[in-house]
């Protein structure tokens, strides 16, 4: 899988899960660009990109996890 | 809404909850709760999920979540928040991580039943002060088995073994919802056997955001909370509607006969559809009322259900609809001949055409997507159609009642004068203030009825217990018998005291079973007798119209009130004087 394919998808992804069309997510992005994304929503998050892709993280993966960038980084080397 | 009915898409809703969330709040017509979440760990998304399966069953929550792992601490010391909340539900989400002590191997017997004792202890408190302090309903959790056996199989029978000390404080947990009113177990060690429990206690869920169970889990656990709400406001459904030809049996009898349908014991598929039969028929004890709605002739339908290796017997059915009309006409037919909404029915058919005409024509019709026949059962199981909370006496012979009714029915066509029939049926009408053992019907009643209902006003039976032990009401049930059998408690009026002598009636309600019967006036004439004994000079009656309530909007008027206000809503507010106040009901004989 390219990597464009995977920002696309993932960028659904986000638009589902915070109900906003205007999201387009980037490799720098983080939980502080994006409003509704706290504590309780990352982990919605997680499920539903772990969904999408179907991988799973472990927990070294999500507790290091900096941006979208790496997100993207471990989903390419999975799904590979 | 399709997307929230078994079998959904767990992923699904977690993903679009907002989207969904934003479609269901279309629909109006909600009747709003308040809800406490006492969490033993995260339960964030399962308010969200719950939220979801609410307002898809009517209910419109707002809710109240306790901090992190406070449930211990809001029940018992009290929090200031909480009480301003009043919550008419309480959901106390806890689960085995928040046992604190297990038994060792060290441990002997005596020892090990002052740690379960301890431990049930802790919950009892936090049961006991809730319910001290509010007019609540409590919804408690069960426990789920753990996630590993450090004695092995042993693990279940040794009083040493986790298994074994969960499995007896559950038990503890149930004795104490026997012997309380008001309390209900959300049994998770279910749910999450059925779910897997290995999947169910993934870890990584736990260490990561303390949540006591998998995430994608977490809308079979909201699901199971949601169908005990639905059930303690009266949203159950009340009867199947049902297919013939590869619904009840294999084959199709028009064409195969009734000696080659596939039922019975012999053959795998034949055993099939006798489970399937088995298991409809015990709904008759609960109350469901079972019916047929089948594209076939009349004939051939009873001679298939007269098959000699079914369960179910043409008696076992209160209408049976077999011809050749759409079966969305025939549903409205049934829903008539019933008085019942036809949104209070499951119509199951193998046809997914059907299923579909039937759902596009009848709004709030369930129609399961059954899938093969080995499945059947299953796929309407777990919608929890029928969720038993407040189960009466009543409910055991629903399908007698509907009975004696077709029976009355036949009777009337006899007479050429209405007044002549009523007589004829030899009725008697025991009116009286509240009993203890009637609360849970009357209760029950003001959950249900919706069509004979002025108010719509809901009462839970914390409500209704309120409402017995207060000065200020005169509350009266009606019950009604007659020379085909006794209705039980049919009626209730609620009138509120103000200012000494006006009376303001908050709740009349009359199940549709005894329509016409004059009961109402019965009930009028003793409400009228009681309200002038306590020194009542004008009695007050409201009306607000619902979709369902059409039948009563001019109930006042037929009792001799007088109309004082209209809004634009359609909301009727009518008074009565009581100084000349003349009886209605002659045909009732009344006992007090």
């Amino acid at each position: 899988m390219e990597e464009k394919e995977i920002y696309e998808r993932l960028n659904n992804v986000f638009r589902d899960i915070f109900d906003d069309d205007s999201i387009v997510v980037k490799p720098e992005t983080t939980s502080n660009d994006i409003e509704d994304w706290d504590s309780l929503e990352h982990i919605n998050l997680i499920v539903a990109v772990e969904q999408e892709f179907g991988m799973k993280f472990n927990m070294n993966e999500v507790t290091s996890m900096k941006n979208v960038g790496e997100m993207v980084k471990i989903i390419l080397d999975r799904v590979k | 809404m399709k997307e929230l009915e078994y079998p959904f898409d767990a992923n699904l809703l977690l993903k679009n909850k907002r989207k969904i969330k934003k479609e269901l709040l279309q629909k109006d017509n909600f009747i709003e709760k308040r809800i406490a979440i006492l969490g033993g760990s995260t339960t964030s998304e399962i308010k969200n999920m719950l939220e979801l399966f609410l307002l898809n069953y009517g209910i419109k929550p707002t809710f109240y979540e306790s901090e992190y792992n406070k449930f211990y601490e809001d029940a018992v010391f009290g929090n200031a928040e909480l009480n301003e909340f009043n919550p008419d539900i309480i959901y106390i989400h806890t689960t085995n991580r928040n046992i604190t002590n297990y038994p060792t191997m060290l441990d002997d017997k005596k020892t090990i039943d002052e740690i379960l004792q301890a431990e049930y202890d802790k919950f009892e408190k936090v049961w006991d002060s809730l319910l001290n302090r509010f007019n609540a309903t409590i919804i408690q959790n069960n426990f789920e088995y753990p996630y590993y056996r450090l004695l092995g199989n042993k693990d279940a029978s040794d009083i040493h073994g986790k298994t074994n000390f969960i499995t007896r404080l559950n038990q503890k947990f149930y004795d104490y919802a026997n012997i309380t009113k008001n309390f209900f177990i959300n049994d998770i060690n279910y749910i999450s056997a059925c779910y897997g429990l290995d999947k169910w206690s993934n870890q990584f869920y736990y260490h990561m955001y303390k949540y006591a169970m998998e995430v994608p889990a977490i809308p079979y656990l909201s699901f199971n909370v949601a169908n005990i709400v639905k059930s303690i406001y009266g949203k159950n459904k009340k009867a199947f509607v049902l297919d013939l030809d590869n619904t009840l049996w294999g084959g199709v009898v028009g064409d195969d006969g009734v000696e080659n349908l596939s039922i019975g014991p012999e053959v795998p598929t034949g055993q099939v559809y006798l489970e399937f039969q088995e298991y409809l028929k015990e709904h008759k004890n609960l109350g469901v009322i079972l019916n047929i709605n089948s594209k076939n002739d009349y004939e051939n339908a009873i001679a298939g259900l007269n098959h000699p290796a079914g369960a179910l017997k043409p008696d076992d059915f209160i209408i049976v609809k077999a011809n050749w009309n759409p079966k969305n006409v025939n549903i409205k037919d049934i829903a008539e001949e019933l008085n019942l909404g036809a949104d209070s029915f499951v119509f199951v058919d193998d046809n997914p055409a059907e299923r579909n005409i039937v759902r596009t024509y009848i709004d709030g019709i369930a129609t399961p997507e059954i899938d093969v026949p080995e499945n059947y059962v299953r796929m309407i199981d777990k919608n929890a159609y029928f969720e038993v909370t407040n189960f009466s006496e009543e409910d055991i012979k629903k399908n007698d009642l509907y009975k004696d009714n077709a029976k009355r029915s036949q009777m009337m066509v006899a007479f050429d004068n209405y007044d002549d029939y009523l007589k004829s049926l030899k009725m008697v009408a025991e009116i009286s203030s509240f009993k203890p053992i009637y609360l849970e019907r009357i209760s029950q009643l003001s959950n249900k009825s919706n069509q004979f209902n002025l108010t719509t006003k809901r009462y839970s039976l914390a409500d209704i217990e309120e409402v017995n032990n207060s000065d200020e009401y005169i509350k009266i049930y009606g019950k009604l018998e007659d020379i085909f059998g006794d209705n039980g408690v049919i009626s209730v009026v609620i009138g509120h005291i103000k200012n000494k002598n006006e009376l303001h009636i908050d709740l009349w309600i009359m199940s549709c079973r005894v329509l016409k019967r004059d009961m109402e006036f019965a009930m009028m004439d003793e409400l009228a007798r009681r309200a002038q004994e306590k020194g009542i000079k004008t009695i007050y009656g409201y009306y607000y119209p619902t979709q369902k309530n059409k039948m009563v909007k001019e109930f006042y008027e037929s009792q001799g009130f007088e109309l004082l206000n209209c809004d634009n809503e359609g909301n009727k507010t009518y008074k009565m004087e009581l100084d000349n106040y003349e009886k209605k009901n002659n045909v009732i004989e009344v006992k007090v």
